[in-house]
This record gives C-alpha cells, sequence and structure tokens, in this order.
C-alpha cells in the first residue's frame, strides 16, 4: 500500500551555489529583481506575456517590450518534492521545484522553490507569493513562500 | 492522405553490442561499440559494410550525452568507400523513431541505398546523463530553471506527472503498473539488466528521487550501441531478413509543447502529456492506421509516467484515463489489449536512447521476439517525450 512520505519543512536550494548568466533580453528582468521588483516581459505591441524573456514576440514577432511591476503573487501550478542535494558537496536537504502561474501576467510562469510549508502540505492552486534569495554575483533570486 | 513513401523502404538489418550497466563498457570507445553494431547489423541483412552509403541519426548525431557521431571518422574507420548522405534529426531522442523517416528521405531522395542509423551511449562518470545538467553552467535561458534544483530530467518529469495527477487523478499505482508489467516482460530475456519480479509493495519502497516518482519509475543507466539500416523496398525484398517496411514515420511537434520540461511554460493539456499528440495524429492520418490496428507499441519510456501520457496521445484511451487504462491491464504482454514495451523497454532492459525498442520492433516483425506477440503485423515506435522534435514510427511486416 502506498503511504505518502512525511518529508518536513521545504527549504530554499542554497544560494551561494547558484549563479545565473543574462543576455540582453532577459538581462531587465534580472536588474528588476535586484530592486525585489517581480517584472515579466510583455509585448509592447500585443500585449502578450512570454518567460523566459526573448528576441520576439510569438504571438505578433514584434521585439518592443515592457517590463510592468507585477503584484509578485502567483499561483502553484504543478511542483515535485526533491530529497537530494543538487551539489557534491551540500548534504541532503527537502526542496520543492514549484512552476508557478504569475498573477498579472497570464501564460507566463516562473519555476522557483517554494518554501515555508512542509512539503507533504504543497498542492496545486496554492497560493504564493514571491521570497528573494540572494544569489552569486549580487543577483536576487525569485523565490515564493505560501500566502 | 497516404504518405508518398508509405511501404517504399524498409529496415533489413539490426546489429547491437551487449548492454552494460552504466560505464561498465569501459575500456571499450564509443566509435568501437558503435562500429561493432553497423558491422553486426550488417551480417544480419546479409550486406558488406562497403555497401553502406548513408548515415541518418538521431539527436544531432549525439553518441551519448557528451559526444557526436563523426561520419568522416566512421567511413575512415570501418572503410566505408563513400557516401551520399549524411544528416540528422535536431533535438534528442524524441526524434530516435524519426530517423527512420530521415534514413527513408535519403533513399527516396536517390542520395543512398543503404543507410544507417547508429546510437551508442556509454555513461562514464563525467558523462553521465543525471549529472550533465548540475555541472553546465547555466545559459541565460535555463537561468530560469535550473536554479530550482531541478537538475536531472526526472526531477522534471515529475512536475509534468504531478499536473497530470492532479487533472485526471492518475494514481501512482498506474505508474507501478508500468514499471511491472515491464519488469515481467524483461525477465525472460538475457539481454536485461533488470530481471527479478517486481511487486505494487516493491516498487512503492522504492526512494522517492522526485516526488511522484520514485527510483524505479526512471530509466535505466546503461551502456551499449545499436544500429539499424534501411534500404529501399526493391532491395530489402531480395535480401536475407524479412522486411520490415517503414509505413509510416513522422517528426516534429507544437508550439505548445516546444522545449517542454526545459521550459514548463505549456499549457493545459499539453503540459500533462508527453507532447506527442500532434505526431501521433499525422502518424495515423498518414498511415492510413489506427490504435487498435498496431500490434505492439514499443513506446519510449525514459520515465514511467511517460509511457502512459503517449498511451493517451496516440489514442489508445481518451485523455486522462491511461491510469484506469494501464491499470485494467492492457498494456500487459500477456492477455493485454495492446502489448507495450515487450523487451522490457528501457525501465528493465536497457537504455541506449530508445534504439533497444527499434531491435524489439524488427523482432517482433520477423516474429523472433523473445515474448513474440502471436501473428504481429504493425508495431509502433516512438521517440521520447522531451524538447522538439518528437517522433513516431509504424513498422510492418
Amino acid at each position: 500500500m502506498y503511504v505518502p512520505n512525511r518529508y518536513g519543512p521545504a527549504v530554499v536550494v542554497p544560494g551561494d551555489y547558484i549563479s545565473i548568466t543574462t543576455d540582453v533580453w532577459t538581462e531587465p528582468f534580472w536588474q528588476a529583481a535586484k530592486e525585489r521588483r517581480l517584472t515579466a516581459c510583455k509585448c509592447a505591441n500585443c500585449g502578450f506575456f512570454r518567460m523566459p524573456p526573448s528576441p520576439f514576440c510569438p504571438e505578433c514577432q514584434s521585439q518592443e517590450v515592457q517590463w510592468p511591476t507585477l503584484a509578485g503573487t502567483g499561483t502553484v501550478f504543478s511542483f515535485a518534492i526533491c530529497t537530494r542535494s543538487p551539489f557534491p558537496n551540500v548534504s541532503d536537504f527537502v526542496y520543492v521545484p514549484v512552476v508557478v502561474d504569475l498573477d498579472g501576467a497570464p501564460a507566463a510562469r516562473l519555476v522557483a522553490n517554494l518554501s515555508g510549508v512542509n512539503a507533504e502540505d504543497v498542492r496545486i492552486g496554492m497560493r504564493v507569493g514571491v521570497d528573494w534569495t540572494p544569489i552569486q554575483e549580487g543577483w536576487l533570486l525569485p523565490n515564493f513562500r505560501p500566502i | 492522405m497516404t504518405w508518398a513513401h508509405q511501404d517504399k523502404t524498409a529496415i533489413v538489418g539490426i546489429g547491437y553490442t551487449p548492454y552494460w550497466a552504466r560505464g561498465d563498457s569501459f575500456p571499450r570507445t564509443l566509435n568501437e561499440m558503435a562500429g561493432q553494431a553497423i558491422l553486426a547489423a550488417c551480417a544480419d541483412a546479409g550486406i558488406s559494410i562497403r555497401q553502406i552509403d548513408g548515415f541518418a541519426y538521431q539527436a544531432g548525431a549525439g553518441a551519448g550525452y557528451m559526444d557526436k557521431f563523426d561520419t568522416a571518422s566512421l567511413v575512415e574507420t570501418l572503410g566505408i568507400p563513400q557516401i551520399g548522405f549524411s544528416a540528422t534529426l535536431t533535438g534528442g531522442g524524441g526524434g530516435m523513431a524519426g530517423a527512420a523517416g530521415l534514413a527513408t528521405a535519403a533513399i527516396m531522395n536517390s542520395d543512398a541505398t543503404y543507410v544507417v542509423t547508429v546510437m551508442a551511449l556509454q555513461q562514464l562518470p563525467a558523462k553521465r546523463l543525471g549529472t550533465i545538467s548540475s555541472k553546465a553552467a547555466a545559459s541565460p535561458e535555463n537561468s530560469f530553471v535550473q536554479p530550482s534544483g531541478m537538475i536531472g530530467p526526472g526531477h522534471r518529469m515529475s512536475v509534468l506527472a504531478r499536473r497530470h495527477m492532479h487533472l485526471y487523478g492518475t494514481q501512482r499505482e498506474a505508474f507501478g503498473e508500468i514499471v511491472i508489467s515491464q519488469r515481467e516482460n524483461a525477465i525472460p530475456r538475457e539481454t536485461a539488466i533488470r530481471r527479478t519480479p517486481l511487486t505494487l509493495d516493491e516498487y512503492f519502497a522504492s526512494p522517492m528521487l522526485a516526488d511522484p516518482l520514485c527510483r524505479l519509475d526512471f530509466c535505466l543507466e546503461t551502456d551499449g550501441a545499436v544500429a539499424f539500416i534501411t534500404t529501399s523496398a526493391d532491395r530489402a525484398r531480395d535480401g536475407r531478413q524479412q522486411p520490415v517496411y517503414i509505413h509510416g514515420c513522422t517528426h516534429g511537434g507544437g508550439r505548445e509543447w516546444g522545449r517542454a520540461f526545459a521550459w514548463m511554460g505549456m499549457p493545459d493539456p499539453e503540459f500533462g502529456s508527453s507532447g506527442h499528440k500532434p505526431v501521433a495524429d499525422r502518424l495515423w492520418a498518414q498511415s492510413g492506421c489506427k490504435p487498435s490496428d498496431i500490434d505492439v507499441a514499443l513506446l519510449y519510456d525514459h520515465f514511467s509516467c511517460m509511457v502512459l501520457m503517449q498511451l493517451e496521445d496516440y489514442g489508445f484511451c481518451g485523455k486522462g484515463e491511461g491510469g484506469p487504462f494501464v491499470e485494467s491491464g492492457a498494456i500487459r504482454y500477456k492477455g493485454g489489449a495492446i502489448p507495450v514495451n515487450t523487451h522490457g523497454g528501457q525501465l528493465s532492459e536497457a537504455y541506449i536512447i530508445g534504439m533497444t525498442h527499434m531491435r524489439e520492433a524488427v523482432e517482433q516483425l520477423r516474429g523472433v521476439a523473445v515474448n513474440q506477440v502471436r501473428g504481429a503485423e504493425l508495431a509502433l515506435v516512438t521517440g521520447g517525450p522531451a524538447s522538439l522534435p518528437i517522433s513516431g514510427l509504424i513498422l510492418r511486416n
């Protein structure tokens, strides 16, 4: 018989081990994040949101973009529960990668970690708010906590 | 409309090395294993290696995950006098089944007469699939996924499985049935890495690697090589083996699936799917076949959940009905409506980026499979649900 696991508190992947790279299309997202402002790439021509940011709007092929400030809230679309450390020199911990539908940016999603909850209590449809995690080189990574 | 090239080409030779657990093929080299599989395929077909004049690869000509096949090197190594075709499908293992269509393109365009498709995999510690993405520096694109700690394909696949469970009520018992039924198929096969019987309780005791997926939901990590040879139907009829005709073959897919779990932007219902539906719909349309015509299905099983979602996307059951469908015993070799992965698949036999499925399809249609489906006439083979292109293939005897 299947007995669901009790995992305990979910934590975020340690920021000291996370690095990102940017290009001219993704840089504005990360610069806004540095100011603790959650944004998403919006087509300035037709209003379609796309993430990750990319050189063309897939709806109208425009290259004009806007970076509206979002509420910083969203809904868990799906998730996994992971129990092994992704890094060989860090001992195992429980973390929950989540795919989040962002409020105010239809079709735009972020993939992040959810903390502040026991992993076994995470549910699709859970309401979450952004929680910034410092990572390498002074960047801030948007993660989430239940609200 | 029926495909213009239906049954105009055929697979006439299949060759393979033994299958080894991850890393155990060392000190053999990748090209050595590929060469052994190609020479074995030529011997099976009853042709000389000197008659090979084309190469049709999958996965960007990847040899495993860190290396590339180089046709020039294979020509030099094996003594192939001249080639007229050397091309690959892009993407990864999604294009595995589609390589047969690429070989058909070579032959029907009169560029080549005997085309080889080969895959070799050797997962030495530095080249182990599950660890590659954690070592790669995040690209600007991947900086939107990798920091979440979803470093392996299993992590990412589990998120799709979770969505499917949420939308349709799919239970872990269904994934367990896929693993157990394929294990049953592997038991009589000497080539299989895992041959011990498995119970549902043992499945549930398998450690969770990315909840809702446990270790047994992940495919094996193995080494080895498999090659097959495609030629024209006319040549095939004069060959040593019973021809296995390429009845239909499609590759591609839709924008909604796109980069799939490297992206996570898929809407419903594509998110909780294998992404195969556009490829499957075209395959049925061009072949004139329907799911109930298929005698045996070799569905790419890098993860158990993707067998279930392909059964839905190919129409063996309705969307969202994959769980009850497999739990009813429908995919069992013994008594199932559609026997699936009769060789044990990548979950229990061996994982050579889908090519073991090609071998099994050929053996089924020659009537020599270990778990022979009696009277098998039509086999479905699929490439791995992954970034586009993905692919499907119908073979007949």
